[in-house]
């Protein structure tokens, strides 16, 4: 991209500057680090579950961690096709329909293999869950989680982008903690469910 | 630069280091249950209740670098070279300024919720540890992040799929374990 005249490049310049991405991000990071004391305060009231189950256990970095993998491969995928003028907040557009399908085969992968391989390393530290239960509560948790993702991902690129952000900065914080947060409500949603 | 890309295309692009990805997790998960940890866990009070919130910041700082440096190497602003030319060296700075004081920023929190449960906690342990935790991370992930994405963009990759499972392999394994590194360390210290 050679173009790109003299207003492009001094837009560029104050979007890299350190004081600005320092003020933009800041405080977006603290309010959304204070939201996360929710999900600190679930573990802490599981933690007895947790403990006598260690299947669970091996769940919850898995299910944070996926979260915020399917949620920042989306939004840094949607944010750059809006950069590049493809991306249309539509059920019809190509974007918005390769990019919700990928993620949903991705979590049916990563959580079918989860389930599997969290009921092993439970079993091996002692646990009691059987592999029906484990996988179901991967699965099901993991697929309203996919759900989750697509829907967060396009709305806050949208908003992001109507609102004058950066959707680079904004969005992947911003998904990412509120599919942590409700990641873990998921989870312990259906272990209540199923254990 | 015209780039529209199938599920098919998304899915196979971003499957393998996702899967990488979920090793780590799963080791993390395993590190998490071990012995030592769970020791940590009940001798620092406030541990849990921070730990979502310290492995999320690290995923929220990186994984907005990377999608910033990605989104920069596409439009060009960044050259895939390692010379710390000022749009890189800023967002570099930048990205361990925000990772600092949001680190300390949840110490100081999750000793407030502490104190207003009224629970035991020291305000100088917590901070100690996530700084420590912090300042190792920040070290970890910015050299191996901007690595990562200009090798991966000069080899063809789209940097775009690669940042999330960098940020989320590193962060889960070497969180876990930094945090573990900060706690041994404050027992030293304090």
């Amino acid at each position: 991209m050679a173009i790109g005249g003299e207003p492009v490049s001094q837009q560029f310049t104050a979007e890299w500057s350190i004081g600005r991405m320092v003020r933009t991000m800041v405080p977006l990071l603290a309010t959304l680090s204070v939201l996360q004391m929710v999900s600190g305060s679930v573990l802490e009231t599981f933690e007895s579950t947790l403990v006598a189950n260690p299947a669970l256990l091996v769940l919850v970095p898995v299910q944070i961690g996926t979260a915020g993998n399917l949620a920042s491969i989306m939004c840094s995928r949607v944010s750059t096709q809006l950069y590049l003028g493809t991306f249309e907040l539509s059920p019809t557009n190509s974007v918005v329909r390769a990019n919700t399908a990928a993620v949903f085969g991705l979590a049916g992968t990563v959580f079918g293999i989860v389930g599997v391989a969290a009921w092993a390393i439970g079993q091996a530290l002692g646990g009691v869950l059987t592999l029906p239960e484990v996988l179901t509560i991967s699965l099901v948790s993991g697929l309203l989680l996919a759900g989750l993702v697509v829907v967060l991902s396009l709305v806050s690129v949208q908003v992001a982008y109507r609102l004058g952000y950066n959707p680079d900065d904004t969005t992947i914080p911003v998904v990412t903690n509120l599919c942590d947060i409700t990641g873990v409500l998921l989870l312990f949603g259906v272990v209540v469910v199923v254990v | 630069m015209q780039r529209q890309d199938t599920a098919k295309d998304i899915y196979r692009e971003a499957l393998p280091v996702i899967l990488i990805s979920l090793i780590a997790g799963l080791f993390a998960g395993t590190v998490l249950g071990s012995e030592t940890m769970r020791a940590g866990i009940a001798e620092v009070p406030g541990l849990l209740l921070l730990l979502p919130a310290f492995l999320a910041t690290r995923g929220g700082v990186y994984g907005s670098l990377g999608a910033r440096l990605s989104s920069g190497l596409h439009q060009g602003v960044i050259e895939p070279k390692f010379e710390l030319t000022t749009p890189l060296s800023n967002a570099i700075a930048a990205s361990f300024i925000n990772g600092m004081v949001v680190s300390t920023f949840i110490a100081v929190v999750a000793f407030l919720i502490l104190q207003l449960t009224g629970q035991a906690g020291s305000l100088l342990q917590l901070v100690g540890i996530m700084l420590i935790a912090g300042l190792l991370s920040a070290i970890l992930m910015l050299s191996v992040l901007v690595t990562v994405i200009i090798v991966g963009y000069r080899r063809g990759l789209d940097p775009d799929n690669l940042i999330g499972p960098v940020v989320t392999t590193l962060g889960d394994v070497f969180g876990v374990v930094f945090l573990l590194v900060g706690i041994e360390l404050m027992d030293v210290i304090l």
